[in-house]
């Protein structure tokens, strides 16, 4: 299909060719969301960082919403939010009534999930929508944003949404030629970019985004500094079919025990394990290969910020 | 067939409580595991004993049905008994029960049973699976004979979501298999992925909304021809 006009930022520098970095936003169960708001501020000031993800309900857990924290992130930060949304929640009614409300809020990008299910969450006896599947979910912002209509063909009045639409690929995915197909597809009906869920592995990261490189779309690879070692562990544990490389783990908990009762020393400590592992597998993606950028989900890891982009 | 689970004999005896005579049917038709005379009688035993303990009297009687989601199988055979009872229990899926409470008007059936949905049996592996969720627009011509609504927890119709591991589904504890990654083996090993790959719109769901009703002769597979014959 050709290319649709960039009408976010993210998509304007990417398509000027710059290496782009996005952060990682995520509201919980908050009625409070400064710390959503405090981190976008952390991650503006470092000048790189030039859009971040506003999760929708991660884990299937019932948080606060995604649209509403994306428009303060623009509003009060000035930094460009990239609303994640998934079908799991809404029906193609509710998902265009709020695509149209969040493009008048003045939200650029939109992340079309398919959303972890509601059997994962903290409601699980919640009936799971999925009237859309994600593939759908973009079909209907090009329809919206293409052809100014619905997916009945119904216009909008008033003029078209201005939005770009990216989707999610998995690296880790095994089998992985399924997934790889499925992306395809995705770029198909209209994807403007590829957010990628997180790598541990240089190389097989860099397999993973020559195989994209077909669809001729740009993938903003996900990694994920890990701000203590309970998180690498929990995830380690919990989260299938990623694994946390057993250095990187190691270094970790020895950071933590070897500064024990000295808060900085262990924060110094363990924010150099994650640029030791960081840095170089940037630099490495960036060099070698087609990537657009690094999608970095440091939620809450404010202070990596600055020394793990700084030379980018 | 339709798979059930008996409900507890605890909510069973709360719904027939208000009553002292009743009628326990059980179907001999597709319902699966087995709901028949014996599981009729066994249910109705456990029932006059649980009314014992509560110092109460419950006259009870078993019969079976040959199929009670049939309105003239169901009629015929419960009719000569039901000027003595006061409430029936059926052993049937909810279509039956359904029916029941349909062609007896006179006093309600209760359903023994939880209708879990419908699906096939797999004897050697020891379980029941689901298969079709009776959508009303078949997709299994294109996903390798794989339904991805009744197999995906997600329903989806462009599959796999990116929570699969291993070819195991994000839901359930990655025990089960994933629908979509089942499918793409399947078109890979026949060479039709050009099937996988094809984009699938979303899907009607005008004709899988409750309450659904076709006409009998509507059904048949020459509709089309009917209509032209009525027209003509
Ligand atoms: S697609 Fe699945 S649910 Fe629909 S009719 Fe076919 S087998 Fe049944
Ligand atoms: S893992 Fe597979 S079966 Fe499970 S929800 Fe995702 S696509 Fe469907």
């Amino acid at each position: 299909m050709p290319k649709r006009p960039a009408y976010s930022n993210l998509v304007k520098v990417i398509r000027d060719g710059k290496f782009v970095i996005t952060g990682e936003l995520e509201p919980e169960k908050d009625y409070d969301i400064g710390h959503v708001l405090h981190s976008a501020e952390e991650m503006k000031k470092t000048g790189k960082i030039i859009a971040a993800n506003v999760t929708d309900g991660p884990q299937g857990d019932a948080y606060t919403c995604s649209m509403v924290p994306c428009y303060l992130v623009q509003e009060k930060v000035g930094l460009e939010a990239i609303w994640q949304m998934t079908v799991r929640d809404r029906n193609r009614i509710a998902l265009f009534g709020d695509i149209l409300g969040g493009a008048i809020l003045g939200l650029k990008n939109l992340l079309a999930l398919t959303g972890d299910h509601t059997a994962l969450g903290d409601h699980q006896r919640a009936r799971p929508v999925y009237d859309l599947d994600s593939t759908q979910l973009i079909d209907l912002v090009s329809k919206m944003v293409d052809d100014g209509t619905d997916l009945e063909g119904n216009e909008i009045r008033g003029g078209r949404p201005q939005l770009n639409v990216g989707c999610a690929a998995n690296p880790n995915s095994n089998p992985r030629e399924p997934e790889i197909l499925k992306v395809g597809r995705k770029v198909e009906v209209g994807a403007d970019f590829i957010q990628t869920q997180t790598s541990f592995d240089v190389d097989d990261a860099k397999e993973f985004l020559k195989e994209l490189e077909r669809f001729n779309t740009p993938v903003l690879l996900g990694l994920f500094p890990i701000k203590n070692y309970g998180i690498a562990w929990y995830f380690n544990e919990n989260i299938p079919g990623v694994s946390v490389p057993k250095e990187f783990l190691t270094a970790l908990k020895k950071a933590e025990k070897d500064n024990k009762g000295n808060k900085q020393a262990k924060y110094d400590a363990i924010d150099k394990v994650n640029l030791e592992f960081y840095v170089p597998f940037i630099k490495e993606i960036k060099k070698t290969t087609k990537a657009a950028g690094i999608h970095c989900m440091a939620v809450h890891y404010e202070r990596l910020f600055q020394p793990l982009l700084k030379d980018l | 067939m339709i798979i059930t689970k008996q409900k507890d004999i605890e909510e069973i005896y709360d719904m027939i409580k208000p009553y002292s005579k009743i009628l326990v049917a059980g179907c001999d038709g597709c319902c699966q595991p087995p709901r028949s005379i014996n599981e009729a009688k066994v249910l109705a035993q456990m029932l006059e004993l649980k009314a014992r303990s509560e110092g109460k009297e419950l006259k009870w009687k078993a019969i079976t049905v040959l199929r009670q989601c049939d309105d003239r199988i169901a009629a015929t055979t419960l009719r000569p008994f039901i000027e003595e009872y006061d409430a029936i229990v059926s052993l049937a899926c909810g279509l039956g029960v359904g029916m029941l409470n349909r062609i007896i008007p006179t006093i309600l059936t209760f359903p023994a049973q939880n209708s879990m949905f419908g699906g096939v049996e797999n004897n050697s592996e020891n379980y029941f699976a689901e298969y079709c969720e009776t959508c009303g627009e078949c997709l299994l011509g294109v996903t390798g004979g794989i339904c991805p609504m009744a197999g995906c927890a997600k329903n989806l119709s462009n599959g796999p979501c990116g929570g699969q591991v291993e070819g195991k589904c994000e839901v359930g504890g990655y025990i089960h298999d994933c629908a979509w990654v089942k499918i793409w083996e399947r078109l890979k090993k026949f060479n039709r992925l050009d099937l996988f790959t094809n984009y699938r719109p979303p899907r009607n769901y005008r004709i899988w909304s409750s309450p659904r009703f076709i006409h009998i002769y509507e059904s048949s597979s020459n509709i089309e021809e009917k209509k032209k014959e009525e027209n003509v």
